[in-house]
């Protein structure tokens, strides 16, 4: 396979979505993709940068594309708010030139220019275009049906530009994907909701919320894990289990990485795919759960 | 029949006197200026943005009435709302209106606007986390968690890092939380490039509330 693509990690990935870049890592090497991380890659701008100075957010994103332009791949962003932050810089810039000439005359003072030629990406409609579900079924060495998935969107990878699925309502692309792996998803009326995002910073109370009817919706349903496609989504979802702890045991349910899932159905590790940073354990508190970890470590192949 | 003065007001209802007019006529033109602002004038109030919206329940103004208060003027009162500080910026109204108003971007933008101007709710200092972000950006390139967290509850709330010791805890025991921040090599390079986009920041977003409400002549509406 010579498919190459430009890794843009962002910030979260280097920390709190340390498990997100072990299990994109692994699942693209499995695969046999080479994912490029972008080298001297900055902050995306995300939504923070974006209520304080607009060129400058536009500017500093702007710079990664840059950066990228020189090896020409595609740019795959697993944060949902740097995807949205690297795709809203290259589509406003296309689309307001007065925008674009001031950026353009930002990055040359840094000796940089840009000329919008890569696409930013994100992992979910790479896998599920670039590799499709025919291929990941014939990678396949484990079966994921001890798990029982809420797929979950959030908000940004399908608003407002649509990484993926052609209904921003109502995406399926996870649920199918997962249902071709073994899996059996369940019904999850809230998965285009808000988690709440930087809210649980600022303003705690609203986001755990958010963030718990996103979990009691997951109970409800007799999902036994949550599947997430953003790092912050995840560490909201994890961290309710912590912060709300002695409130009940509705709120144990594991939260998951979607490649980590993919991860091991196509044979990686649990520790390849960074099970061990999760805040709860996918084999606790979620009975149907119960050793599935240790049956796909078993069966692991090199 | 009587004649009716075209400067005492509306003519009829849905007619507008001349001097009304160009009020709007000049508030329109003073909103272009905000990203999706020329689409505002399209707004049927129909609350789908309100509905869709996961945090109205808990905002003072709700997304439908900030569009209608921008309409009419009321900026001052929109920016010491709460409001443009609950928003998650989820994209959830803009996705759902059926006027194609881009409302999350409206916020943002008067968030922009009330940085600018300093006016911050008590208690909802969202702000702070702004500042700090853009701060570690221009110290390091990246954003830095444990720095971004340590000093934002430390400025606003010390309580709230007691509060949240235990999340702390449970991440970092878990491998989460990076101690040292990332500095990317070409720091200079950054810099340079935002000083330059600093300087087309700061002219294009003097939309002051006294400006916008000067040129509506609506300074009492609201206040
Ligand atoms: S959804 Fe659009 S048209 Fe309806 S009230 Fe909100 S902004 Fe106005
Ligand atoms: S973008 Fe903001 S105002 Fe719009 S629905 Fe989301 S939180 Fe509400």
């Amino acid at each position: 396979m010579d498919t190459r693509y430009t890794y843009y990690p962002g910030c979260s990935l280097h920390a709190t979505g340390i498990a997100y870049d072990k299990s994109m890592r692994a699942v693209f090497k499995k695969l046999g993709s080479e994912l490029a991380e972008l080298e001297d890659w900055n902050c995306c701008g995300a939504t923070a940068y974006m209520s304080v100075q607009k060129t400058v957010a536009f500017a500093v994103s702007a710079r990664n594309l840059a950066l990228a332009e020189k090896t020409g791949d595609d740019v795959v962003a697993p944060c949902s708010a740097c995807y949205y932050a690297l795709k809203h810089t290259r589509e406003g810039m296309a689309a307001d030139p007065e925008l674009r000439a001031q950026v353009e005359e930002a990055l040359a003072a840094g000796g940089l220019e840009a000329d919008l030629s890569v696409e930013v990406r994100h992992p979910l409609e790479v896998l599920l275009t670039d590799i499709g579900i025919p291929r990941l079924v014939e990678a396949q060495t484990n079966s994921l049906e001890q798990f029982r998935p809420a797929c979950y969107y959030g908000c940004q990878i399908v608003r407002p530009f649509g990484a993926v699925d052609e209904d921003p309502e109502l995406p399926m692309s996870m649920e199918n994907l997962f249902t071709a792996l073994g899996a059996r998803p369940v019904d999850y009326p809230p998965k285009v909701r808000c988690c709440g995002g930087m809210l649980v910073a600022t303003m705690p109370e609203v986001a755990t919320e958010l963030s718990m009817d996103l979990v009691d919706w997951a109970v409800a349903r007799e999902a036994n894990c949550i599947v997430t496609v953003c790092p912050l989504c995840q560490s909201n979802l994890d961290l309710i289990n912590v912060t709300t702890g002695g409130n009940g045991a509705s709120h144990q349910i594991p939260v998951l990485y979607f490649t980590q899932l993919i991860g091991l159905a196509i044979g990686c590790t649990p520790e390849e795919v960074g099970m061990q940073h999760a805040l709860i354990p996918s084999d606790a508190h979620a009975p149907p759960l119960r050793g599935a970890p240790l049956t796909i470590a078993g069966s692991r192949e090199g | 029949m009587k004649t009716l003065d075209p400067l005492a007001g509306p003519i009829a209802p849905g007619v507008l006197s001349k001097t009304e007019q160009e009020l709007r006529a000049a508030f329109l033109d003073e909103i272009d200026r905000i990203p999706g602002g020329a689409r505002l004038n399209q707004c049927i109030q129909c609350g789908t943005c309100t509905a869709s919206c996961p945090v109205s329940h808990a905002m003072d103004i709700t997304p439908r009435q900030v569009i209608a208060m921008f309409r009419a003027g009321a900026i001052g009162e929109l920016l010491e709302s709460r409001t443009i500080w609950l928003c998650a910026s989820c994209y959830h109204c803009t996705l759902r209106c059926p006027a194609q108003i881009q409302i999350t971007d409206l916020i943002y933008a008067l968030k922009r606007i009330a940085i600018e101007e300093g006016i911050f709710p008590k208690r909802f200092p969202v702000h702070v986390m702004s500042e700090t972000f853009t701060r570690n950006v221009k110290r390091y390139g990246r954003n830095y968690e444990v720095g971004l967290l340590l000093r934002y509850f430390l400025g606003t709330k010390p309580m709230g890092l007691f509060a949240r010791r235990r999340a702390g805890y449970a991440l970092w025991r878990h491998g989460r939380i990076k101690l040292r921040p990332d500095k990317i090599k070409d720091i200079e390079q950054l810099r340079k490039i935002i000083a330059k986009a600093e300087t087309f920041d700061l002219p294009q977003e003097k939309v002051t509330r006294e400006k916008v409400t000067a040129a509506v002549g609506y300074e009492s509406i609201g206040r």
